[in-house]
């Protein structure tokens, strides 16, 4: 892990139609590490994934990437969407796709190197997409979808890798596949990892640090400095209890609260 | 059959299958099937116009074309881009309705621009298709890698810095070029039917996108030639042959995509049920 920050946001606040999504949201995230960005439907993750790839502009505050602005065709930063739905009739192989990751940029139709070939084939081993990769993209299951999408944003190189509710729609099989799966490349590649979910207890064995969104304000830290009762209590505005049971961890809301901004049972209250 | 005024219906022919199919690839992968048909329909009123000023048709069509293209791409990004689409199409219809009923007199030219007059192109008309013809393939070669991200995957394209409504707009400028060079002598109903019909076709045969390409290409080549064939022999008319043909050649890729998928399903089967026996 190096000094310099792979990301830093800086003081971001944006406003949607008149609302405030997200009010002054500070966080880095360092060369390595895995990251996960907690917070329930709604509360904003995705804006504030879209407002670090520079497809939202911020109303106020700063992200630098490797302490630069991000320029608007940085290779710095890999990106797997929330929801992608690829029409099963469309000719492209996910082989085909990973390999678009490497030149989609460029104007002008060129052959790949052998070098390029290799790295597509690397890359479909390491995310254990080869037995699918001549099949048609819209074919795969959404498992199978996920992993070459990562590949795709894995063949550039990126120092950080954006994914918006990989876990999403995805059965507790594949959510620990995909998971594991995320946890080796950010080792084997170096690169770091900021992850979008709202529910956090399938990320704490990878963790290194979690940011945690609610109400347009996040707090970031490990995991033990992040989910304690106090620092969260602070963040919601009222009181919320954090107990660990069975290796998971429930964030719940005293009754008469409200929890619906709680990410992992909303409803789930103290009696 | 291969003299006289044929020789340039085979020439302008296959220029215009070969357009047809490159373009037509991206048109069924993007899924702008219907600015696809708008634009070729709405330059019409174009020509009208251009008549109506006394002037070259193909400058009218070009300007519709174009305005139509750059028209839809604009708004498309502030609202429904298929009400956008439509609304340009009954605006451009209207106004073309509107140009012919102020002309003094009957104008078949202008009709046939809806349907084609390939088996009565002139030698003078052929530079002018193959020169269009040209820079279309030339903006689908180097457009081609963007376009296929931005078709595929609009989010993860922009995510990338390529911004996909700057690249619809690139698109429907290399259609309202397929269109300005082909409507004059193919007519707009052919040129929809020539980008649409070989291309859906093509990509039921192969999960490879050059491949689908190429096959395209073949598929509204071999349609445009039976077609002159048959209308040549018959005196139907050309518009007729390819319609039919380009809609049979799609029927022929979904049966072909059908059983393909089904013998895939047994294959698996198969294999997964010997796994079974050898355990």
């Amino acid at each position: 892990m190096t000094d310099v920050p792979v990301l830093q946001v800086d003081e971001i606040s944006v406003s949607l139609s008149g609302r405030q999504v997200l009010d002054h949201v500070s966080f880095d995230v360092r060369g390595g590490e895995f990251t996960g960005l907690i917070g329930s439907n709604g509360v904003g993750k995705t804006t504030l994934l879209r407002t670090i790839l520079g497809l939202q502009r911020p109303d106020s505050g700063r992200v630098l990437v490797s302490g630069m602005p991000l320029s608007p065709r940085s290779r710095s930063l890999g990106y797997v969407p929330q929801k992608i739905v690829v029409d099963p009739d469309v000719p492209m192989r996910a082989r085909d796709f990973v390999a678009l990751g490497l030149d989609a940029h460029r104007y002008g139709l060129t052959r790949r190197s052998p070098q390029q070939r290799e790295l597509v084939e690397r890359i479909l081993h390491d995310v254990d997409a080869e037995r699918f990769a001549d099949n048609r993209l819209g074919s795969l299951s959404g498992g199978e979808q996920q992993r070459v999408f990562i590949a795709h944003a894995l063949i550039s190189q990126p120092k950080l890798l954006l994914l918006d509710e990989p876990l999403a729609n995805l059965d507790p099989r594949s959510v620990q596949d995909i998971v594991a799966l995320l946890h080796r490349v950010a080792r084997g590649y170096g690169v770091a990892i900021l992850l979008s979910a709202h529910e956090m207890n399938a990320l704490l064995p990878v963790m290194d640090r979690i940011v945690y969104l609610t109400g347009g304000r996040a707090a970031s830290g490990t995991t033990d400095e992040v989910i304690r009762s106090d620092v969260l209590s602070q963040l919601y505005g009222h009181h919320v209890d954090v107990l660990q049971l069975h290796g998971r961890v429930l964030v719940v809301a005293e009754p008469g609260q409200d929890n619906q901004d709680i990410p992992q049972h909303p409803t789930l209250t103290l009696g | 059959m291969f003299s006289g005024f044929m020789v340039n219906a085979w020439e302008v022919g296959t220029m215009v299958a070969v357009v047809g199919g490159v373009v037509g690839f991206f048109v069924v992968l993007r899924g702008s099937a219907f600015p696809a048909h708008a634009i070729p329909n709405g330059a019409f009123a174009g020509a009208a116009g251009a008549n109506l000023l006394a002037i070259n048709p193909l400058i009218g069509l070009g300007v519709f074309s174009f305005g139509a293209a750059l028209g839809i791409g604009a708004l498309s990004r502030r609202g429904r881009s298929d009400a956008v689409t439509a609304l340009a199409l009954v605006m451009m219809l209207a106004l073309g309705a509107a140009f012919l009923s102020l002309s003094t007199q009957y104008e078949p030219q202008i009709f046939s621009l809806l349907f084609g007059e390939i088996l009565g192109v002139s030698s003078s008309e052929i530079l002018p298709v193959v020169a269009l013809g040209a820079v279309c393939i030339v903006a689908v070669a180097v457009l081609y890698r963007p376009l296929m991200l931005t078709s595929i995957a609009p989010d993860i394209a922009a995510a990338r810095g390529l911004r996909p409504q700057r690249f619809e707009i690139a698109f429907l400028i290399v259609i309202a070029c397929a269109t300005t060079m082909t409507v004059p002598v193919v007519g707009a109903l052919l040129i929809f039917t020539l980008m649409l019909g070989p291309s859906a076709a093509a990509q039921c045969f192969t999960n490879r996108a050059g491949r689908a390409m190429a096959g395209s290409v073949a598929i509204a080549l071999v349609t445009i030639w039976l077609a002159l064939a048959c209308a040549y022999e018959s005196n139907w008319p050309v518009g007729f042959y390819v319609s039919v043909l380009s809609a049979a050649s799609y029927g022929i890729g979904r049966g072909y995509a059908a059983w393909h998928t089904r013998r895939q399903v047994r294959a698996t089967r198969e294999s997964l049920r010997r796994v079974a026996l050898t355990n």
